[in-house]
């Protein structure tokens, strides 16, 4: 999108871009009029905004006053297309989600995508149209971006690296080295959706399930929750290694211990059901559209009535607190009555064989 | 969890209701003047104990001993190395369930290791799967790393069957399937008669043991009757879901207490005597005993694993993909082989912990969720080192 060639109008390519039947090729990313004319014809049509159409190298803009909060991920997903969702709106939530969880209202994004010789353009253009519903929707727009084509082997169709900005508002202290003894442990709502989805169509997987991603944005949830409590101590947003990650994430940095209770931690039937057929772990599989906060337990039902009446936060439960313990261990009361460790990931969680 | 409706059949074996009753009848049945000391045979009852936290519901005096009943655990060294070779030497894509993935081999390596430096090896959920991926490509040399013990074997044999019908040239089977029966006698006899008074050092003490579910829906309890008769031992054919293992439990103490000594079945659900009369012929059928096998842990057990009977030796990738067989030299100072025999703790080892941890696993017994010592890393790493002090209490 960056380029001072692309800026400069559509009608000089000799025909559109052949959504239908084109696939990317290496000149799409050579800087010549092919890849001005990706750009123009895909890229801005689509993600469109003022900041965008200044057609430079870097988007300028005058910073609203406060504390600003910056973050980048690398998405990488396959399939590009699941349950739910698509490489595109993941990469748009998973960066909102990322600058929102130290309680920052997001700004901008900025976008660097490497296309793999041979992705449809048909594919290209679902993932951007996809982005750009996903930007509207959160009112974070895409104001600047680059685009490099890798040869066919090189890459996985799409990889789609986000940076994104946002101010924090005054008096907001969160961080994950900031819970402590006595602090309640609170969830948004059900966990595993998002990795079963993705599970349920990789190809040598046979099972079907009507389970969808549930990646979305978060900073509107958390806006509502900073509302009702200001002095919330954490926030995270449980995605890869799941919510027994985040947890060990969190009593890692923050020096303690946590107490949940597997009870009334939210899991759908199905994802239940998926997990229990493959061997794998609820607490141990990933989310795109759920948050842990921890704050003073005084404060937990208020936070927790706030998160409730949000759409985002309707499942949402308190699932446990932080108490002192050397150690950090996240220890679990099972349903079942008894208690166990729920340590860090080791490696990737493996179906087990009988 | 708390789900928006319940698992049928799954969620029944898991009510905390049922097992605070259960922990009542089994601490009421425990004579306190005596200990109890059950080997639970299959890692599948090792990882129920530790991820429902069974163990806290039990009186102090019983005591669940870890079995060897982990495939993953068991296999050695020599065979990992062996599956490898395949894949490197002779180039096969070699079709592997997940744990095996990263289960030490020689020299520091694993089947992960040796993908990543190229080699074409495929993490399968099913035989199913590695029949389709030879179908698909019918140039390239698909080799099922088949493991397990008599539950997953049926499986194999059917693979075989359908390989054999379909012509497809490009499959075969590296076949390590085990037997259960006869590591289940090589550990009682390092057990001694019940009649010894005092173990030597290295005998494991048992007062009982929990039977394999899944493998004895295929081959029925009956070939467990050895085991009181020889051995003295009562046996209790459990299942895999906590409840189960809790009832298997109050059944064994029971017979200890009542001085009975036979095979009970608490898995009648689905283990019957004789067990699964079709799936005992497929295997009859596709595979022949091995004169004898190396077990982690136990050493060379004769007849205790199959090979693929001379029908189907043109299936046989060892015969197929023949490879200068390796020592499989095991790590100094991994105490795997005394874990697998219930000799000893995971605690007792000096590498565990320490160099020995999930992620830098050094013995299988760390590797496979279902060992004990990945068990112990995982669920209960803090009765060692004490509860934390706070926990449990309340914000």
């Amino acid at each position: 999108m960056a380029g001072a060639e692309a800026g400069s109008g559509r009608h000089r390519y000799t025909g559109r871009l052949d959504l239908a039947r084109g696939a990317v090729d290496m000149s799409h990313g050579s800087g010549g009029r092919a890849m001005a004319q990706l750009i123009d014809e895909l890229f801005r049509a689509h993600l469109d905004n003022a900041l965008l159409a200044q057609g430079d190298d870097q988007a300028r803009f005058q910073p609203p006053p406060g504390r600003l909060a910056i973050s980048t991920d690398g998405h990488v997903i396959s399939p590009l297309f699941f349950p739910g969702g698509d490489i595109g709106s993941l990469a748009v939530h998973g960066t909102i989600n990322d600058v929102a969880m130290c309680g920052a209202r997001p700004l901008y994004l900025a976008a660097g995508f490497i296309l793999e010789e041979g992705l449809p353009l048909a594919d290209l253009a679902r993932i951007v149209e996809s982005m750009a519903r996903a930007c509207n929707a959160s009112g974070v727009p895409v104001v600047t971006g680059d685009t490099k084509v890798v040869e066919r082997g090189k890459g996985d169709g799409c990889f789609i690296t986000t940076t994104g900005l946002g101010v924090i508002p005054d008096g907001i202290e969160i961080s994950g080295s900031r819970a402590v003894p006595g602090d309640a442990i609170l969830l948004s709502g059900t966990i595993g959706d998002h990795g079963v989805a993705i599970m349920s169509k990789r190809e040598n997987l046979g099972f079907e399930t009507e389970i969808a991603s549930d990646t979305a944005a978060l900073h509107d949830l958390v806006a509502a929750m900073l509302d009702a409590v200001p002095d919330i101590h954490c926030l995270r947003d449980p995605t890869r290694g799941g919510l027994a990650t985040t947890l060990n994430e969190l009593a890692q940095q923050s020096g303690a211990g946590m107490q949940i209770q597997e009870a009334v931690i939210p899991v759908r039937a199905e994802v239940s059901a998926a997990c229990e057929l493959l061997g794998l772990d609820p607490v141990y599989v990933a989310n795109e559209g759920k948050l842990v906060a921890i704050c003073p337990g005084e404060h937990a039902q208020r936070l927790l009535a706030a998160m409730r009446a949000h759409p985002q936060g309707h499942d949402a439960a308190i699932i446990g607190q932080v108490v002192a313990d050397p150690h950090r261990f996240v220890q679990m009361e099972t349903s079942f009555g008894g208690s166990r460790i729920v340590d860090w990931l080791a490696g990737e969680q493996l179906p087990r064989i009988c | 969890m708390k789900g928006s409706s319940a698992m049928k059949y799954i969620d029944e074996f898991r009510d905390g209701k049922l097992a605070r009753g259960l922990a009542r009848a089994i601490a009421a049945e425990a004579d306190p003047a005596r200990s109890y000391r059950l080997m639970e045979f299959c890692g599948g009852h090792t990882h129920a104990i530790f991820r429902y936290g069974v163990q806290d519901l039990m009186p102090e005096n019983l005591k669940f001993v870890h079995g060897p009943g982990c495939p993953v655990c068991v296999l050695p060294m020599a065979r990992i190395d062996q599956a490898i070779a395949m894949a490197v030497e002779h180039g096969v894509t070699l079709c592997t369930y997940g744990d095996l993935m990263r289960v030490p081999a020689s020299e520091r390596r694993s089947l992960l290791k040796a993908k990543a430096e190229g080699a074409d090896i495929r993490m399968i959920y099913s035989t199913q799967d590695a029949l389709a991926i030879a179908r698909a490509d019918s140039g390239r040399q698909v080799v099922l790393f088949a493991i397990g013990f008599e539950t997953t074997t049926p499986p194999t044999a059917v693979a075989l069957k359908v390989a054999r019908a379909e012509g497809l040239a490009n499959f075969s089977v590296f076949c390590n399937h085990v037997l259960t029966p006869p590591a289940l006698a090589t550990i009682l006899a390092s057990a001694g008669p019940e009649s010894d008074a005092k173990p030597t050092p290295g005998q494991v003490e048992l007062d009982g043991i929990l039977g394999p579910s899944h493998v004895s829906t295929i081959i029925g309890s009956r070939p467990y009757e050895f085991v009181p008769e020889q051995f003295g031992k009562p046996v209790v054919i459990a299942g895999f879901e906590p409840l189960d293992v809790m009832q298997s439990a109050l059944m064994l103490v029971r017979q200890i207490n009542q001085g009975r000594c036979t095979v009970e079945n608490q898995y009648t659900r689905a283990v019957t005597r004789d067990g699964n009369a079709k799936a005992r012929a497929l295997m009859a059928e596709v595979f022949a005993p091995r004169e004898t096998f190396e077990w982690r842990g136990l050493g060379f057990l004769p007849g205790s694993a199959l090979r693929l009977a001379d029908t189907y030796a043109d299936f046989d990738a060892e015969l197929r993909f023949p490879v200068a067989p390796g020592e499989g030299r095991e790590i100094k100072g991994c105490e795997c082989p005394s874990v697998l025999r219930g000799v000893m703790e995971p605690t007792d080892c000096k590498l565990f912990g320490t160099v020995c941890t999930p992620d830098n696993p050094m013995g299988a017994c760390m590797v496979s969720s279902e060992g004990a010592c990945a068990a112990y890393w995982s669920y209960g790493r803090f009765r060692q080192s004490g509860r934390p002090a706070a926990a449990g209490v309340s914000a």
